[in-house]
C-alpha cells in the first residue's frame, strides 16, 4: 500500500483516489478510525423510556442503544457472545431483556439485576447441560466503554483511552451547540422529529463528510432547486441567505463547517417565514428572547458542519443531523434525523418539518442531486488508470487565517477547500495510528494549514 | 329484487373498470414523462404521503410506519411542492434526473375499498393497489421499488382527481440513492 504521505499530500493539496475505492484502506479505516473515534450513534429521543432500545451502527457493526431501568444509556454490540447471532433484528422497541433466537442466551441491561449492562442472565440448560460450569459474568454482551449524552445526541467510542467528548469537539463545539441549543440561546432544548431516514448510496462515505464540512463550491449541483425556489421566505433559492458565512476549520481535530465567525452582538432580526404569519411571529419572539438570554456572550449560527469522522449537521435551514455509515469502500448507508425546538408550537414544528423534507433526504429537492455526484465520482474513480490521478483540493491553500476567539480554528474565507484539507489531514493522522496524547496535542497540525499574512 | 342486485354488481364492475382505466392512464403519463399533465390529475388539496417503514416485533406493529403529520417520512407533499418537483425536472439541470430515468409503473391488485355515496353515482372512491416501480438510469443504475398504495379519488368537473395518495414502500432501508420519480 502507498504510504499515507503520498495518499494525502497536504502541501500539494492533493488526495489519492485510492482512499475512496481501495479495499485494504477501507479495512484499515474501520479499525483505526471507526474503532477509535467518537461516533454519533443516536438521539436520546429514540429511547425515551426505560427498556427502550434502538439499533444503530458504529462503522460496519450493529450496536444496540438502550435506556436501562435506571435511566442510563448504554451501547452494546449487537452480536450474541455464544456464537454470534445478531440479537436485535428489529430497528427499535421496548424490551426487558435481549433473548437470542439461536440457543436462547438472554442478556439484561437492568442495573438492579446485573452489574454490567448487557450481562448474561439466562442460559438454557445452565444447571444440566453446562453443569453450572459456565462463567456467566465473563460472557455478557460487549458494551461500549465510552458513551456520552451531549445535549440529547448520543456518542460512543470503542477506545477507552479516547479523550473526553468535549475535548474531542474542542473549539468547534460552539457550532454544534448552535444546532442543538434552543434558538433562543438556552442550552439543549431541541427535540428529534420521530423516525430515521436510512438509505444506501454507492459512494465512499467520505464524499458526504467532505460535502458538509464546507464545500460551498458545489453550488452548481443545486442550481435547479435554486431556480425553482423552495426557501422559507417563499420563492427564492433553496434557503434564505445566511449572514456572514465563511469556512471554519480545526486542523488539529478534523471538524469544520460553513458558518459565521463568533461575535458578541445579535444581528437585527430578518423576517423569514412570510407565508406563515404565526411562524414568523414565533421566530421574532425567539429572536427577542435570544437577545435577552445571550447578553453579550459569544455566539454563532451554523450552516453546515462535520464532526470527524462521519457525522454532519445543518444548524438552521434545514436543521438536521446526518450520519454516513461505511458499508464498503464504494457504498455507505446514510441516515438523517431532523430537529426542532422542543417547546415550539406545533405549527412551527410542522412548517419546519415540511421544509426539511423538501430539502433533505433521498427525496429532498436539494439533497437528491448530491448523491448523483458522490455516486458517479466514486464510480469514475475505481479504474486502475483513474486511480493514478489524485483529486485536487488546492483552493485557498495558504490563505487561511487563525480565528482569535477560537484557538486552533482557521478561517479559510467564503470559498475555500481548507476544510477538506482539514478532514483528510485528520484522517491521515488517525490512519497513522498515534496515541491520543499525540493526536490531541495542540500544534500537531502546524504544517497543515499555514496562515499567510 | 334480483335485477336490483344485478344492477349493483354491474355498477361496481363499471366503477372498478373506470377507476382502473384512470390509474393505468395516470401511470402512462408518468412513464411517458408528461409530468404537467400528470399534475392536472391531482386535486388542488392533494396529499401525497410516503411514511418510513420500520422493522418491529410482532406485538409492536403500531411502530411499523412513521406517523402522518408528526414524524419524518420519505414524502409529505401537497400540490405546490409536487409542482415544484415537476418544475425542477424541467430545468434540465436537476442532475439526479439528467439524463432521465426510464420508469415502468406496474400497477396491480387494484380494488375499490369504498365508494361514496354508492358505486352507481360515486363521487369519492378509496382504491387499494400494489405497485412495482422499476427505474433504470444511465447504465446499471436500477431500482426496484414495490409496495402498497392507498388512493382517494374524487370526481370533479373534468373527471377523476387524486385527492390523497399514501405510498407504503416495502423497504425499511431505502435501497435507492434518491427518490426523484413519482409513485
Ligand atoms: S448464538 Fe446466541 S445463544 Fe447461541
Ligand atoms: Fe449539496
Amino acid at each position: 500500500m502507498d504510504t499515507l504521505n503520498s495518499l494525502v499530500d497536504l502541501q500539494a493539496g492533493t488526495v489519492s483516489r485510492e482512499i475512496f475505492v481501495n479495499d485494504e484502506i477501507f479495512r484499515q479505516e474501520l479499525e483505526r478510525i471507526f474503532g477509535r473515534a467518537w461516533l454519533f450513534v443516536g438521539h436520546e429521543d429514540l429511547v425515551p423510556k426505560p427498556d427502550d432500545f434502538f439499533v444503530s451502527r458504529m462503522g460496519t457493526e450493529s450496536v444496540i442503544l438502550t435506556r436501562d431501568r435506571q435511566g442510563k444509556i448504554n451501547v452494546l454490540l449487537n452480536s450474541c457472545m455464544h456464537r454470534g447471532m445478531k440479537l436485535c433484528r428489529s430497528d427499535g422497541g421496548n424490551t426487558r431483556a435481549f433473548t437470542c433466537p439461536y440457543h436462547g442466551w438472554s442478556y439484561s441491561t437492568d442495573g438492579r439485576l446485573v452489574e454490567t449492562p448487557g450481562e448474561l442472565v439466562g442460559v438454557p440448560g445452565f444447571a444440566t447441560h453446562y453443569r453450572g460450569e459456565l462463567d456467566k459474568k465473563s460472557w455478557g454482551l460487549v458494551h461500549c466503554p465510552r458513551v456520552v449524552n451531549y445535549k440529547g445526541t448520543i456518542w460512543a467510542s470503542w477506545d477507552a483511552k479516547a479523550p473526553d467528548f468535549e475535548d474531542y469537539l474542542g473549539g468547534f463545539r460552539i457550532y454544534l451547540d448552535a444546532a442543538l441549543d434552543h434558538r433562543d440561546g438556552r442550552e439543549g432544548g431541541s427535540e428529534m422529529v420521530g423516525g430515521v431516514q436510512k438509505w444506501r448510496v454507492k459512494c465512499n462515505w467520505k464524499f458526504a463528510a467532505e460535502n458538509f464540512i464546507g464545500d460551498l463550491y458545489h453550488d452548481i449541483s443545486h442550481r435547479s432547486v435554486d431556480l425553482v425556489g423552495i426557501g422559507p421566505s417563499g420563492g427564492k433559492g433553496r434557503r434564505d441567505r445566511p449572514r456572514g458565512r465563511t469556512t471554519i476549520g480545526f486542523p488539529g481535530l478534523g471538524h469544520g463547517g460553513l458558518a459565521e465567525l463568533p461575535h458578541h452582538a445579535e444581528p437585527d432580526y430578518v423576517a423569514t417565514y412570510r407565508n406563515h404569519p404565526e411562524v414568523e411571529e414565533y421566530y421574532r419572539q425567539v429572536h427577542e428572547a435570544r437577545v435577552r438570554n445571550l447578553g453579550d456572550r459569544l455566539r454563532v449560527t451554523t450552516g453546515t458542519g462535520t464532526i470527524f469522522p462521519n457525522m454532519s449537521f445543518h444548524g438552521r435551514q434545514p436543521r438536521t443531523i446526518a450520519v454516513f455509515h461505511p458499508i464498503s469502500p464504494t457504498e455507505m448507508e446514510m441516515w438523517r434525523i431532523y430537529l426542532v425546538d422542543r417547546d415550539a408550537p406545533q405549527v412551527v414544528k410542522d412548517v419546519a418539518r415540511h421544509y426539511y423534507l423538501r430539502y433533505s433526504g433521498p427525496g429532498g429537492m436539494t439533497e437528491s442531486d448530491d448523491m448523483e455526484n458522490w455516486v458517479y465520482a466514486t464510480e469514475a474513480s475505481m479504474g486502475p488508470v483513474a486511480r493514478r490521478f489524485p483529486y485536487n483540493y488546492q483552493m485557498g491553500a495558504g490563505h487561511s487565517q487563525p480565528i482569535p476567539e477560537l484557538p486552533g480554528g482557521f478561517d479559510g474565507g467564503e470559498y475555500s477547500e481548507q476544510n477538506a484539507r482539514v478532514l483528510y489531514g485528520r484522517w491521515k493522522q488517525l490512519m497513522e495510528g498515534g496515541d491520543w496524547d499525540a493526536l490531541m496535542a495542540p500544534g500537531s497540525h502546524a504544517a497543515m494549514e499555514p496562515a499567510h499574512g | 329484487m334480483g335485477e336490483v342486485m344485478a344492477d349493483d354488481r354491474l355498477s361496481a364492475m363499471l366503477l372498478e373498470h373506470e377507476i382502473r382505466g384512470f390509474l393505468h392512464a395516470e401511470a402512462d403519463l408518468l412513464d411517458d414523462r408528461r409530468f404537467p399533465e400528470w399534475l392536472d390529475l391531482l386535486a388542488e388539496d392533494v396529499r401525497y404521503w410516503m411514511p418510513i417503514t420500520r422493522n418491529v416485533r410482532h406485538d409492536q406493529s403500531a411502530l411499523e410506519y412513521t406517523r402522518e403529520q408528526q414524524d419524518s417520512c420519505w414524502f409529505d407533499e401537497g400540490k405546490e411542492t409536487l409542482r415544484q418537483r415537476v418544475q425542477q425536472l424541467q430545468t434540465g439541470i436537476h442532475w439526479a434526473e439528467e439524463p432521465r430515468s426510464r420508469t415502468a409503473h406496474l400497477l396491480t391488485n387494484i380494488r375499490i375499498v369504498s365508494a361514496l355515496p354508492d358505486a352507481a353515482s360515486a363521487k369519492e372512491v378509496e382504491v387499494r393497489s400494489r405497485f412495482l416501480l422499476y427505474r433504470n438510469r444511465i447504465h446499471d443504475e436500477t431500482d426496484i421499488l414495490a409496495g402498497k398504495r392507498l388512493d382517494h379519488l374524487r370526481r370533479e368537473e373534468g373527471g377523476w382527481r387524486i385527492s390523497r395518495r399514501e405510498i407504503r414502500l416495502d423497504q425499511s432501508v431505502l435501497l435507492a440513492k434518491n427518490l426523484t420519480t413519482f409513485f
